[in-house]
């Protein structure tokens, strides 16, 4: 059975007719073709998939595109600035070599950005135990850690 | 040169493309029309195929076709590749199948793939998979190691009436019993080195297309270069010519080994292609990736020195059990001789040295290359003998290990198997990294866990990898009129930040800037023809002198350009800073890049353009070593370990950008974390698959280590121009040993001296009431 959803997608109206069953994941790639939003496991286990839903970091594999009736969605194409300019977050990772291969890193940004939200200024220990729901095969977070540190004080001195 | 030059921490350039979403996976792609597929996977471990019924799936909506192994056969499709050739002693020939790309009348695994189903949309394919009926005789299946090779193991491939593949051998057994019975201490360690699953983030994909008109077919899929599966999938498996099969992979989400292997679901999706004259695109879930993925390590080792009165090795043995799964697959069988047996007694000094190895089939999914691909298993085997060797003779664990380095004064170095270490500070490594941790300070810190009722340890772990494998690449490099580098090359950057790196070099050899290179890999149709890809750390070093043998090629070019255009003669012509200079005058290099694509400014004789190819070779690999120092706690009541700090020395040699090394070097101690802690692929006694998704199996995550640190001894290696040392894999050797060197010290009031990884809190909780039991007994 299709049904048809109506969202906002990084600021943008979007609508679609999709099957009842559609993740949003689906939704975001499949008929958004907004490819930067990852899908690394079947369990809600790696991450990959995090976007923002309503300004909250969401697995986006677990969730139907049903359910984001009328949210407002943002995925990693929505981050940055318009004329290009990276989010402190982005910026961060870059700056600490918080990526690899760059498959996890969209989950990660939108987790870290979450993260810096929820918690600005947590140490190196809160800042490990919040990405528990993201899997990196590359980096050994080491990278990933610092970059959110770091990123978390910038967004917390750029809002003060 | 510069802040761009060698050594510099310049960031990537690859990192905003994928920091904001831009990045091209293979699941990105789509092609115009493309079909969808979903693979019929083996549910038994063990079992007779008696026939297959496609009528209900091809009832099914949107279905197009099934296919399964008899089409393959009927269309003349190849078996996969393997091209071992290991003979026992007597000279008989290892036991060598061949393996179907889709079995006909056997399946030997649980997940092996047994026929394609396309249809219109995933869902559909999805669908109908579940409904193709294939008619199982199942019969007891073998999965253990440990029981692999007894008398009452079934066969998995009962023609040869074993499941040992070879009996391999090196060295004198008994002189080295004779040694080991004269010794002053025998000390002799057995150890599992329990399967992994090497778990990419990106699971497998597979797009391809087949243009009739030109006979070719284009076939989209990470990997870890392309060139081989083009050879393979031409050659061997559908029988076209070599330059109509063309390998694309745009970004991979990682490698480690298992990405640069030619798998069932490659050629099944492109034979579909092709039959059907539809693209067809394949995209693998975790748990497919689970069960067809090749798995890594799977050993069990039993290893015993001797040590002579002042602690010095004088002999060893050393036998090795390895599960390759159900088949040969590329590399798996060669592991512990070819990849372990590179370094192995690792960096110690063993005078006399016996090893044997036995490979055995089970009915599980091959084991083939993982991020280290046989050193970690030798490393590991070596670090456990050297605790056990400080138990038995009263030396710390630093001791032990000094007195039976490998001295710098010992190098050049001839390994037992041939290969030859060329440098190496073995010693002030170690040294560095006990400094590093505050070894010295330990006790008191142990004391202080004391008061919180936990038990600190402290663990050490010296070792050697062998890196740069198969030394041999090609690289090109076109520079337009406007001076822009393209660098066309056959390694494949899936996460090392090649594009970087090698921007960083031709700015040092050519004076550009980072922004005037662009780095083209991962596409057959314009990677040199001598290319072999990326694996075994090896683009450092092959990469690397590929880019500065371009680049010379290109100055000695320019050289005639500018001597031409000076009006001197090209032999008294320099370049330095970007600059060709003669006598008082200079043109720049842009100058002579504009110069060779205008025929009135060349001279006679030469071709247009600087567009140069190089085939770098060299006759030997290099060796990256380090030490690593970890600190555990253990609560005793729960048997969780905490990695409260991890301290990584490594000897990469000479580093090309420390940013990148640094990130290597935290990667592979985290994928050695992850075998140590948690990390465990469990098949049961029936075969089947128990961990098949990241809620059954342990990947390692943030929290799993407080704090790391990565230094650096570099001592540049003797071998190459460059004096790099590959820095992949090193750090997946150095982490097993170490924390459990420091788990065992921390258990050590409890006489616990080894516990078999994983060291999941289950088994450190046991080990710890075993021992009190025993106590209180």
């Amino acid at each position: 059975m299709d049904i048809e959803v109506n969202m906002k997608v990084n600021g943008k109206p979007v609508s679609g007719k999709v099957e009842a069953r559609t993740l949003l994941v689906q939704f975001i790639r499949e008929h958004l073709r907004l490819t930067g939003t990852h899908v690394g496991c079947d369990t809600t286990q790696c991450g990959c998939c995090v976007v923002h839903v309503d300004g909250v970091a969401m697995k986006s594999c677990t969730m139907l595109a049903a359910q984001a009736e009328g949210c407002s969605i943002t995925t990693i194409e929505g981050l940055a600035a318009e004329d290009g300019t990276l989010h402190p977050m982005q910026a961060a990772f870059r700056e600490h070599h918080g990526l690899q291969c760059g498959f996890c890193t969209p989950g990660m940004v939108m987790m870290g950005v979450d993260i810096a939200n929820r918690l600005p200024g947590a140490d190196e220990k809160t800042v490990r135990h919040q990405l528990e729901g993201n899997i990196c095969r590359c980096t050994g977070y080491q990278g990933i850690v610092e970059a959110i540190m770091d990123a978390s004080t910038v967004m917390n001195a750029s809002r003060s | 040169m510069g802040e761009f030059g060698i050594g510099q921490p310049v960031r990537r350039k690859e990192d905003v493309r994928l920091l904001t979403g831009q990045g091209q996976f293979t699941d990105d792609i789509n092609l115009d029309g493309q079909l969808y597929g979903a693979f019929v996977r083996s549910s038994h471990a063990n079992a007779r195929i008696n026939g297959v019924d496609k009528s209900t799936a091809l009832a099914m909506p949107g279905v197009v076709a099934v296919i399964t192994g008899q089409d393959l056969v009927a269309a003349g499709v190849g078996n996969l590749v393997n091209d071992a050739a290991y003979k026992d002693r007597t000279g008989k020939l290892m036991n060598k199948p061949q393996r179907q790309v889709l079995p006909t009348a056997q399946t030997r695994f649980v997940g092996e793939c047994l026929a394609l189903v396309i249809a219109h949309t995933p869902a559909q394919a999805r669908d109908a998979a579940d409904v193709v009926e294939f008619d199982f005789e199942p019969s007891p299946a073998i999965a253990s190691t440990a029981d692999g090779l007894k008398a009452d193991a079934p066969l998995v491939w009962p023609e040869f009436g074993t499941n040992l593949i070879v009996h391999w051998e090196y060295g004198d057994a008994a002189s080295v019993e004779a040694k080991l019975a004269a010794a002053d201490k025998r000390v002799r360690v057995q150890l599992v080195n329990n399967r992994v699953a090497p778990s990419p983030m990106e699971p497998r994909v597979v797009a391809a297309e087949f243009d009739a008109a030109q006979g070719a077919l284009t076939v989209f899929t990470p990997s870890q270069g392309g060139r081989r599966l083009q050879q393979m999938l031409a050659d061997n498996l559908l029988h076209l010519p070599a330059d109509k099969v063309r390998i694309i992979s745009r970004d991979t989400g990682g490698g480690f080994g298992v990405r640069s292997k030619m798998y069932p679901e490659t050629v099944t999706v492109a034979f579909a292609a092709k039959m059907l004259g539809r693209p067809v695109k394949w995209k693998g879930d975790r748990a497919e990736t689970f069960m067809s993925d090749y798995h890594g390590r799977d050993q069990i080792n039993d290893a015993e020195i001797g040590l002579d009165k002042d602690g010095r090795i004088i002999a060893m043995q050393l036998d090795t059990l390895l599960n390759v799964g159900a088949y040969l697959s590329e590399n798996g069988v060669r592991l512990p001789m070819e990849g372990g047996g590179r370094i192995i007694p690792c960096v110690y000094h063993v005078p006399d040295f016996y090893f044997s190895v036995k490979p055995m089939f089970t009915n599980t999914v091959c084991t083939d290359t993982y991020r280290g691909a046989g050193r970690p298993e030798a490393n590991y085997i070596m670090e456990r003998l050297m605790d056990a060797a400080a138990d038995a003779t009263g030396l710390s664990r630093d001791e032990i290990r000094r007195r039976n380095f490998i001295r710098e004064d010992q190098m050049p170095y001839k390994t037992h198997l041939g290969f030859t270490l060329d440098s190496g500070d073995f010693d002030g490594t170690m040294k560095m990294a006990m400094d590093d941790s505050d070894w010295a300070g330990f006790e008191a810190r142990r004391a202080e866990a004391r008061k919180r009722g936990k038990l600190r340890g402290i663990g050490l772990a010296s070792f050697i990898e062998g890196a740069g494998s198969r030394p041999v690449e090609g690289m090109r490099m076109r520079i337009d009129a406007d001076c822009n580098v393209t660098l066309f090359a056959g390694t494949y950057a899936h996460g090392q930040g090649h594009d970087t790196v090698y921007s960083q070099l031709v700015n040092e050899y050519l004076g550009l800037d980072l922004d005037k290179v662009t780095l083209v890999n991962g596409d057959t149709a314009t990677s040199p023809a001598m290319s072999v890809g990326t694996f075994g750390s090896r683009s450092s070093m092959v990469g690397g002198m590929g880019v500065k043998r371009t680049a010379q090629a290109v100055i000695a070019k320019g050289k005639r350009i500018a001597g031409h255009l000076l009006q001197t003669e090209a032999e008294k012509v320099v370049f330095e800073n970007g600059l060709f200079k003669a006598a008082a005058s200079s043109i720049t290099l842009a100058e002579v890049a504009a110069a060779a694509h205008d025929p009135k400014k060349m001279p006679e004789g030469l071709a247009l353009g600087l567009d140069e190819e190089v085939t770098f070779k060299n006759e030997v690999e290099n060796f990256p070593n380090g030490a690593h120092v970890a600190e555990v706690e253990v609560d005793p009541e729960t048997g969780i370990v905490d990695i409260v700090k991890y301290i990584a020395v490594d000897d990469c040699g000479v580093v090309l950008n420390p940013l990148i090394v640094h990130g290597q070097v935290y990667g592979g101690v985290m994928q050695g974390i992850g075998q140590v802690m948690t990390e465990n692929v469990v098949y049961d006694a029936d075969g089947q698959l128990l961990t098949a998704s990241y809620m059954d199996y342990g990947m390692p995550r943030a929290a799993h280590v407080e704090h790391m640190e990565a230094h650096f001894n570099v001592v540049p290696a003797k071998t190459n121009e460059l004096g790099v040392k590959g820095a992949g894999e090193a750090g997946a050797c150095g982490a097993p040993p170490a924390i459990v060197s420091a788990v065992t010290d921390a258990l050590k009031e409890y006489g616990i001296r080894h516990i078999d990884m994983p060291l999941t809190p289950e088994r450190v909780w046991r080990a710890i009431d075993g021992a009190r039991t025993e106590a209180a007994a």
